[in-house]
């Protein structure tokens, strides 16, 4: 047998059982790993449940920074009765198995391709731990202590690690240090140079961060001013609030009464939740809710509403799997469609797609300004994968001269100043966007009445075929400012010859720039465009029509940004060649560049230098 | 209905304290049919506005949809209305009123709008005690669409179209009190004498005001067997003890009895006083007023008046904990903590 010898550059995988404290455990090893220095990315594979249910915890560990998800599992613990015999057959050739060898393993599992280690890991606990609720949850410290040593961390990286977790609370830390010395020790007494991995302390993170796409989230609307939010439940966007309630029961309390200048408001539904963000926009608070598939759905109508009225609100959809409810706790990114034209009539919305935390916070801060200045929805494409897995990051940073843009708002003073007649829906300055005004902002000037029903320039409902037609070509006017205003796609060319081009966006980009670097090294120039926003700019019309072949990497079955493109940039039939994922799993390089040699193999050899085809590796 | 108001205003016209004649609280010209129940509502908001002094730009009007909710572009001309989206409007008043809380909310929903499509709204706007006046103006049919049944229609009767109405009807103020709702009210578009008081204290009342008017639709749900016509309501309607308003800027005189008057004071100061009627239990009890309710229908009668009210009501934004400078107001200094405790964050998820 030949086993797999890596440094910093393999895949571990948990498998445990939902709700018995594997999680904490689990992210504790992501952190010590990150905390080495050594590039990190944790992925949470779990089911719809509470307790009981299967749940993964894969950590993808890679010094050269590829941190898309990579498939497959170097080593894996296996601590789930459920799932072990999957996971004893899922382990690579040449890798590594670790059990709790309290029971012996079943007849049948059997394998000379990879090193079983057993560890007695419930009697070592019991020998220890005499409390229930502690037996279970060191067992999961136990195992860690284990991979302390077979993975050469060492005890103290760990044994620190924990401190800092307990810091507030010392007398926790205690038992978890025990129980991480127990698993340290039997393994090392037992399994000396049983294992081929290692991870070694590097400098390849530097000042990056290692967080959540759904904290970035939170913490860039909360920067950019956002006072009320409107939500409902729902995975995987429920963190979003929670986290913005948790950072503005911090910074957003008025120091001296220590009341709050937030306000969260948990609706009865979806349909709520919007129209308490809208309700809000209207009267000039920044506003926003996060929603996730289904949510989409429900918003659409008042969607159409703050398009119609225009009124500016902040939507962060961390999508899911669909339709319906779908796989309620897999990723996707299958709602391209639906946000970009969601409601009734010729409706369209602004679209961010952030690919990593920090852009999270980014985009979600802009956002606000966008949808202020524009008075429109502004919807953030996050989604599972970059919402709820830690990602590593640029840290976060804010300019502190940066100024809110609150876009065209008349005050009191400024009505009275007006030489002409005010017109809630006059175009003043040919751009689409018109002046509003606010409740209560001067006693006689300035009110109107907002309405979803057609209206002329001075907000009064109108069935006038003109006047309708008048606004609503208004509102593309409008669009076309929004294509100024939004960030321009990141173009790198590999080959300036243009042959090949491939686009993707949001939580792909990770894998397919590994998977592009994998092409080049092969012989294939692929040329990328990722797409930061709808609407599309001149420049992603561009690249598209300057590429013989354009392949369209996305996490959905209809290739639904494909769609967008054809129809808003009038593309060529067959110029975009489809490299889809929509397993519910993260994408990977892998089935990237698996989906581009078998198109290109089905079309011009052309297309191929001779170079060697890459070797292959783990699935 | 459509006509032609005429511009001209008699130069003494009644000034309030603020110095406003009525005119400063009308709006546009009704196009609801002559004779809407509704109309009638809309003008005892005007008075009710004008006689209290409010500054009709510190109004915020909002409605959903339906002939009901049309009515706000029929009063206070100088507020800014929002005209949002069938059975939605509590949602869109609570994010509104989050953003300011300096501002009176006046909601007007219809009983299709609150009743059927917006059931789930109106029971959480109701439960969150937000502060606003929720009124309904209640003709038991879809106007709009001609005259469809609806949700508040009463078992059995019949509308105009004759079939009679095969479902029990849902009593919004019961269902507001049961809810949590702190001054539940339901009027009689044609009873202006009682609407006037009424609608003036649930603008005084701190949280939820729940009004609920009669309100007959003179087009699809006048019929004499139509509980929701004129005449049937005219005859049925029966009130719980009568009240007076006194706002706070009024001295308090009593003119009443004190054996038989109940002063009940008001968030702001203002006073409703009570006349007491020994058959009547206080309104200040909730299961009382349910009871109320309840024996009223057992004799096929419609009570109207304050049927319920806690004076001393917490509203949302005392839920809440907010700030007393209305959210929309504050700045990037108050909003945002600033790169260096961004700094420190980074370093904590380190």
């Amino acid at each position: 047998m030949k086993r797999i010898e890596r440094v910093n550059d393999f895949v571990v995988r948990f498998a445990n059982v939902n709700g018995s404290g594997s999680a904490s455990a689990n992210s504790l090893f992501a952190k010590v790993v990150y905390r080495l220095g050594v590039p990190v990315s944790p992925k949470n594979v779990f089911p719809s449940n509470i307790q009981g249910l299967p749940t993964w915890y894969e950590v993808r560990i890679n010094d050269k920074g590829y941190l898309g998800r990579r498939g497959g599992a170097d080593f894996i613990i296996a601590v789930n009765g459920q799932t072990l015999r999957d996971d004893f057959d899922m382990v690579q050739p040449g890798g590594y198995f670790l059990y709790d060898s309290t029971k012996d393993l079943p007849a049948g599992f059997s394998r000379d391709d990879i090193t079983v280690i057993g560890i007695p890991i419930t009697q070592l606990c019991n020998d220890e731990f005499s409390d229930n609720r502690m037996r279970q949850l060191m067992k999961n410290i136990i195992y860690i202590g284990a991979l302390a040593y077979l993975l050469d961390i060492g005890l103290e990286p760990v044994s620190d690690s924990i401190t800092k977790q307990f810091a507030k609370k010392p007398k926790l830390a205690e038992p978890n240090i025990k129980a991480l010395e127990i698993g340290y020790h039997y393994a090392k007494e037992h399994h000396t140079e049983s294992c081929g991995l290692s991870i070694q302390a590097s400098d390849a993170v530097g000042d990056q961060i290692l967080i959540d796409g759904n904290s970035g989230a939170a913490m860039g609307a909360l920067y950019a001013g956002a006072t009320v939010v409107g939500w409902y439940p729902i995975t995987p966007s429920t963190s979003v609030v929670e986290a913005f309630e948790r950072f503005a029961g911090r910074y957003r309390l008025d120091p001296d009464t220590g009341k709050r200048r937030y306000a969260a408001i948990q609706a009865e539904d979806e349909l709520a939740a919007i129209g308490i963000a809208i309700g809000a926009g209207w009267n000039g608070a920044r506003s926003f809710t996060a929603t996730s598939g289904p949510g989409i759905s429900l918003m659409s109508e008042f969607l159409g509403l703050a398009y119609f009225t225009e009124i500016p609100v902040v939507l962060i959809n961390v999508q899911r799997s669909g339709p319906s409810t779908g796989m309620p706790t897999r990723t996707q990114q299958s709602d391209l469609l639906a946000c970009a034209y969601a409601s009734h009539g010729d409706t369209r919305n602004v679209l961010l797609f952030p690919s990593d935390p920090r852009e999270c916070f980014d985009m979600t801060a802009d956002a606000f300004d966008l949808a202020d200045r524009l008075q429109t929805p502004v919807i953030v494409m996050s989604d599972l994968d970059l919402g709820m897995n830690d990602h590593l990051c640029a840290p976060f940073s804010w300019d502190d001269q940066r100024r809110y843009d609150r876009g065209k708002v008349l005050s009191g003073k400024e009505l009275d100043q007006l030489e002409r007649k005010w017109g809630r829906y006059l175009d003043i300055d040919k751009d689409g966007i018109c002046y509003r005004t606010l409740p209560g902002a001067h006693p006689d000037k300035g009110a109107y009445t907002t309405r979803g029903t057609s209206h002329n320039e001075y907000a009064a409902y109108t069935e006038g075929s003109a006047a309708y037609e008048r606004g609503m070509n208004r509102l593309l006017n409008k669009w076309e400012t929004a294509r100024r205003l939004v960030p321009l796609p990141e173009v790198v060319i590999r080959d300036k010859q243009k042959k090949l081009g491939a686009f993707f966006f949001g939580s792909t980009t990770a894998s397919a720039i590994e998977a592009l670097d994998r092409l080049e090294e092969s012989g294939i120039a692929v040329n990328s465009m990722r797409i930061k926003a709808f609407p599309f700019q001149a420049e992603v019309f561009d690249f598209i029509s300057e590429h013989e072949l354009v392949f369209a990497i996305e996490q959905n079955r209809d290739c639904q940004m494909q769609i967008l493109l054809a129809g808003e940039c009038l593309v060529a039939p067959g110029k975009m060649m489809p490299v889809t994922n929509f397993n519910g799993l993260p994408i990977t390089a892998r089935i990237i560049t698996n989906q581009v040699h078998t198109t290109l193999l089905s079309r011009e050899k052309s297309f191929i230098s001779p170079a060697p085809i890459a070797q292959e590796e783990t699935s | 209905m459509s006509y032609e108001r005429p511009k001209f205003r008699h130069p003494e016209a009644q000034k309030n304290k603020l110095g406003y004649t009525r005119k400063a609280y009308e709006g546009a010209i009704s196009t609801l049919c002559a004779g809407c129940g509704h109309d009638s509502i809309v003008s005892s908001i005007i008075t009710a506005f004008f006689e209290m002094s409010i500054e009709p730009h510190k109004v915020a009007k909002l409605s959903g949809i339906g002939c009901s909710s049309k009515t706000p572009a029929y009063f206070l001309g100088r507020s800014h209305g929002f005209n949002s989206v069938h059975g939605r409007m509590p949602s869109v008043a609570t994010g509104a009123n989050m953003a300011n809380k300096d501002l009176i909310y006046l909601g007007v929903s219809g009983d299709g709008d609150t009743a059927s499509i917006g059931m789930g709204q109106f029971a959480h706007v109701v439960r969150r005690n937000l502060n606003m006046i929720y009124i309904v103006m209640n003709n038991g049919c879809y106007g709009l669409t001609k005259g469809q049944d609806s949700a508040t229609a009463d078992k059995g009767s019949k509308s105009r179209k004759g079939a009679p109405v095969s479902f029990e009807s849902i009593d919004l103020c019961e269902l507001a009190i049961l809810l949590g709702a702190d001054f539940v009210a339901r009027g009689f578009s044609g009873d202006k004498k009682q609407l006037l008081p009424m609608l003036k204290a649930a603008i005084s009342h701190k949280g939820m005001a729940f009004v609920d008017v009669i309100s007959p639709c003179v087009t699809f749900n006048n019929a004499p067997t139509s509980t929701k016509s004129y005449s049937w309501v005219r005859d049925h309607m029966e009130a719980t003890a009568t009240f007076d308003f006194i706002p706070l800027q009024q001295e308090i005189l009593t003119e009443y009895d004190h054996g038989s008057t109940i002063p009940v004071s008001l968030h702001d100061g203002s006073v409703i006083t009570l006349h007491k009627r020994e058959d009547k239990e206080i309104i200040t009890n909730k299961k009382d007023a349910i009871n109320s309710l309840e024996e009223a229908k057992a004799r096929d009668q419609i009570l109207t008046g304050i049927l319920y009210l806690k004076p001393d009501s917490e509203d949302f934004h005392d839920i809440n904990q907010t700030t007393d400078t209305p959210l929309n107001q504050l700045t990037e200094k108050e909003l945002c903590p600033g790169d260096e405790v961004l700094q420190a964050f980074n370093d904590s998820m380190r």
